[in-house]
């Protein structure tokens, strides 16, 4: 049986990162991925005879460009395409909105402060290509630090002091102050906080806006669907000398003298390795993996305090026919989010358990660029859905249909006809996102993004560094800084600090 | 909510208050873990010389007391504490101690084996919270079972004989081992252990065996000159057997507010008890590391000249450079010696040109004391009758 240098646990986009860089630096890298393809979030999925959706992450924000070129995923095949957005709210026409550019009253006000936040977002952006600072002097990577310090003192005085002002903010406020038109307060609002456990006048809301921008500057579609990209990376992957396996589920971590050498599969196969690398959720990776044995108990109880509520919900439709959303463009990313208070509307009877009335939505229709998704003339519909209970009071099955049939009634307000076009309904709740994707209650960050679970304490303190307490075992997920939103930037940031360890 | 009376008596009676209130003379009580305790009965000189030469007793119930249950028992208080839980045999009793992750000293405290998969852990502050979280992941039940035992220390040369005259022969009794023992219909477990650093048992039973115990041990030990004893005077004996005490000679580290008061079991004279082979348990990697680099403060017995106890002095390097500072001290009535516990710098535990500055109070008037102090062995006062066997008979 070949030996390993590493083993890394999870085939998504930061664990395929991490392998190929590790790989290309010389390491023997093993990948082990639990389902049959590689990709996690990212993939594609026939949710019905003839149908294909995306199976999670359905647009991206753009992959880490050091992951892109350090990969060669262009050469792999790898295109991405800009998806302009459409606005759509109430009766109004829908407004289209690219980058800072659109129409309408507040056309100037919108491109002043998506200027600013860009601006922002720019500075802030090299925080995400490292480990993250630490709250003590040892080991601090100083020299960086300046740099990025120096470029965010770079904005000059009345930028660097609006930087502070708003770094924390409420995503509402900044609506409420820079913006008249609602159907734009509502799209930033909404953008703020997806993915989010949050609403938008929850505490901290903005900085998440500026996390996404400082990902990219706006929504990307993969040429041929995030399976494609999934599939690049793992050709990438592969080339770089990666050794991958699917179908190979992880049941635990084993140690030897306080150290872990490798893992278990369900299969009762034994894999041994110089370093086990775990880019799969960080929760899971020491409750179930690790466990309390080689852990210390402090360690081990934060680990379970890892905030992960999950509120977005993922509707998949199977249509007969292309649905008509005011003339919107099909090809764009149409976002339902009339106003910030719908938002936050949607967002308050989840912390309650309940199902909003209105959901919020970002819809896409695959099939307008991916014309063999579906049967000659049909169309698929894929949409995120806001704000669906992490916890429902009435049940997983009462809530998934009333959260169902209200986001039916939204799409149907917005595209007279759809619900009669309608073949196959799927809705994935934040539980069935955690039991096929292992994203521990369903927060597709692995680990919710806020202000109190980033940098260094990201997914915790005494782990922010992608080492953990137990010495051979490293962390490489998206529960790590910087985050997910298929990415890479923490699967490339893990292999880049097991290099310089040289562990 | 009206029936609220608790802060009427914001203290605890224990199941011997009857008794133990009775003899105290003095009226002296004390807080200790939410009960009232007798701080001394009637003359504190007298109580030491029951420990030291005849027979005496402590109320031991507020002591904390923890029971560990299930199949994971073992395991799981390897996992928690500092010592080999699964090497200590059933009927067997250890002292032992546990760390949060930083490896600093939440505790010591002595753990019991009843079976192979019952524990029992007594100690001095409460640690529920704890206890339960370093339970997740194990089968096991942590239950806090204070109040339902009460407990005597009977302590002293006479004890064994006290307790032959009382109908409990413990001769065959090893120090830190334990047995079950017939008494009126039911049962008590006598262990062999005890806060003295002399021959003595601890006495355990049910709260409503408390009352006819005490009145039957104290009409067999009579003749011996059986005596209750308060804290004051078992404090003195302890310091002279070396022991320290959770919160008097160290801080807890989940009570600690300043970040430089905990202390590791390394700094605290514990690192005997280190099982660094049993596996991973709470505070060791903290604690390799903390081996791998020296420690910063270390436990030491001073011999001080004079008869001034040196409690709460400070001590200095040169009579110059702070170095430590003592945490226990007392004129020692069995040496004839002041002797002192106290925590120095780690390069000072060699004791080289220590000195210790005391404040002694002479007629309403502090006179500052600088003398020179020895470095000597813990514990100060060890005689051998601690552990003959079988126990000294008188």
């Amino acid at each position: 049986m070949p030996s390993f240098d590493v083993i890394v646990i999870g085939g998504g986009v930061n664990g395929l990162a991490c392998a190929a860089r590790l790989a290309g630096k010389g390491r023997k890298v093993l990948l082990l991925e639990a389902g049959a393809v590689p990709g996690g979030g990212a993939g594609e999925r026939d949710f019905a005879p003839g149908y294909r959706a995306p199976a999670l992450a359905h647009l991206t924000q753009g992959l880490d460009a050091r992951v892109l070129h350090g990969m060669g995923l262009a050469r792999h095949g790898l295109a991405f395409d800009p998806v302009a957005t459409t606005v759509l709210a109430g009766q109004a026409a829908p407004m289209v909105v690219q980058g800072g550019q659109t129409s309408g009253p507040d056309a100037a006000a919108f491109a002043a402060l998506h200027a600013k936040l860009s601006a922002f977002a720019r500075v802030l952006a090299p925080f995400r290509a490292d480990k993250p600072p630490r709250l003590v002097a040892e080991g601090q990577p100083w020299g960086r630090l300046l740099r990025q310090g120096l470029a965010i003192r770079g904005l000059g005085r009345d930028d660097f002091r609006e930087l502070l002002r708003m770094v924390l903010i409420n995503v509402h406020d900044v609506a409420e102050d820079e913006l008249t038109d609602d159907r734009l307060k509502g799209l930033l609002a909404f953008d703020a906080t997806l993915g989010a456990w949050l609403g938008p006048r929850s505490p901290n809301s903005l900085i998440l806006y500026l996390d996404r921008l400082s990902r990219g500057e706006g929504p990307l579609w993969p040429r041929g669907g995030m399976g494609a990209l999934a599939r690049a990376m793992a050709a990438a992957a592969t080339a770089a000398g990666v050794a991958l396996r699917c179908d190979a589920r992880v049941e635990s971590i084993f140690t030897e003298g306080d150290r872990a050498v490798g893992v278990r599969l369900v299969s009762g196969e034994e894999i041994r390795a110089g370093l086990v690398v775990s880019a799969i959720n960080p929760r899971t990776t020491f409750r179930a993996l690790v466990g309390p044995r080689a852990l210390d108990a402090g360690f081990f109880r934060r680990t379970g305090h890892i905030r992960s509520r999950g509120a977005a919900a993922k509707l998949h439709l199977a249509l007969t026919g292309l649905p008509d959303f005011r003339g919107g463009d099909p090809a764009s990313r149409l976002v339902i989010a009339p106003s910030s208070e719908a938002v936050e509307a949607a967002f308050n009877p989840v912390k309650y358990g309940e199902v909003p009335k209105a959901p919020v939505m970002e819809v896409i229709l695959p099939t307008a660029r991916e014309a063999d998704w579906a049967p000659a003339g049909h169309h698929v519909l894929s949409a995120i859905v806001q704000y669906a209970p992490h916890a429902p009071m009435a049940g997983l099955e009462a809530a998934r249909s009333e959260l169902l049939e209200n986001t039916l009634a939204v799409l149907e307000a917005q595209a007279p006809g759809l619900r009669g076009r309608i073949a196959h309904a799927e809705l994935l709740m934040p539980q069935d996102i955690e039991a096929r994707f292992g994203m521990v209650g369903g927060n597709w960050h692995h680990g919710e993004l806020a202000v109190e679970q980033m940098l260094f304490n990201r997914p915790l303190p005494q782990a922010a560094g992608y080492a953990t307490p137990l010495p051979g075992l490293w962390l490489a997920g998206a529960g790590s800084h910087p985050g997910g939103g298929i990415n890479g930037a923490a699967g490339w940031n893990a292999a880049g600090a097991i290099l310089e360890a040289r562990a | 909510m009206t029936n609220l009376t608790h802060f009427r008596t914001p203290l605890r009676h224990t199941p011997f208050h009857p008794r133990t209130a009775s003899a105290n003379r003095l009226n002296r009580w004390g807080p200790w873990a939410g009960c009232m305790t007798s701080l001394c009965y009637g003359d504190v000189d007298m109580e030491y010389t029951a420990i030291r030469n005849a027979a005496s007793v402590y109320d031991l119930c507020p002591m904390v007391k923890y029971r560990v249950t299930g199949p994971d028992a073992a395991d799981y208080l390897n996992r928690l504490m500092i010592r080999n839980a699964a090497k200590l045999p059933v009927g067997g009793v250890h002292y032992t101690a546990w760390c949060d992750d930083d490896g600093k000293l939440l505790d010591d405290g002595t753990l019991f084996r009843h079976g192979p998969e019952d524990y029992l852990i007594c100690c001095q502050e409460r640690h529920l919270p704890w206890l339960l979280d370093s339970a997740q992941g194990f089968d096991v039940q942590v239950a806090e079972i204070t109040e339902e035992i009460a407990a005597l220390s009977l302590q002293g040369p006479c004890s064994a004989s006290v307790l032959a005259a009382a109908g409990l022969d413990v001769s065959a009794l090893k120090p830190f081992r334990m047995a079950r023992f017939p008494f009126a219909g039911g049962e008590i477990t006598i262990s062999r252990t005890g806060f003295t650093g002399d021959l003595g048992y601890e006495l355990w039973m049910t709260p409503d065996q408390a009352l006819p115990f005490w009145d039957h041990l104290f009409a067999a030990g009579a003749p011996w000159g059986i005596r209750p004893i308060g804290t004051d005077a078992l404090d003195l004996a302890r310091i002279e057997a070396g022991f320290i005490i959770t919160n008097m000679d160290f801080v807890p580290a989940h009570q600690a507010l300043r970040e430089d008061r905990p202390r590791s079991p390394l700094e605290m004279g514990l690192g005997w008890m280190i099982d660094w082979e049993k596996g991973n348990f709470t505070g060791r990697r903290a604690l390799l590391a903390e081996k791998a680099q020296g420690s910063e403060w270390a436990l030491v017995g001073l011999d001080v000249p004079g008869n001034v106890s040196a409690e709460g002095s400070i001590l200095y390097h040169d009579k110059k450079h702070e170095a430590g500072f003592v945490t226990a001290a007392a004129w020692s009535p069995a040496l004839k010696a002041s002797v002192a516990i106290a925590q120095v710098k780690a390069r000072h535990a060699g004791g080289d040109n220590l000195w210790v500055e005391i404040y002694a109070l002479r007629e309403l008037q502090y006179v500052k004391l600088m003398l020179p102090v020895r470095v000597v062995e813990r514990p100060f006062y060890n005689p051998a009758r601690r552990r003959a066997m079988p126990p000294e008979r008188v």
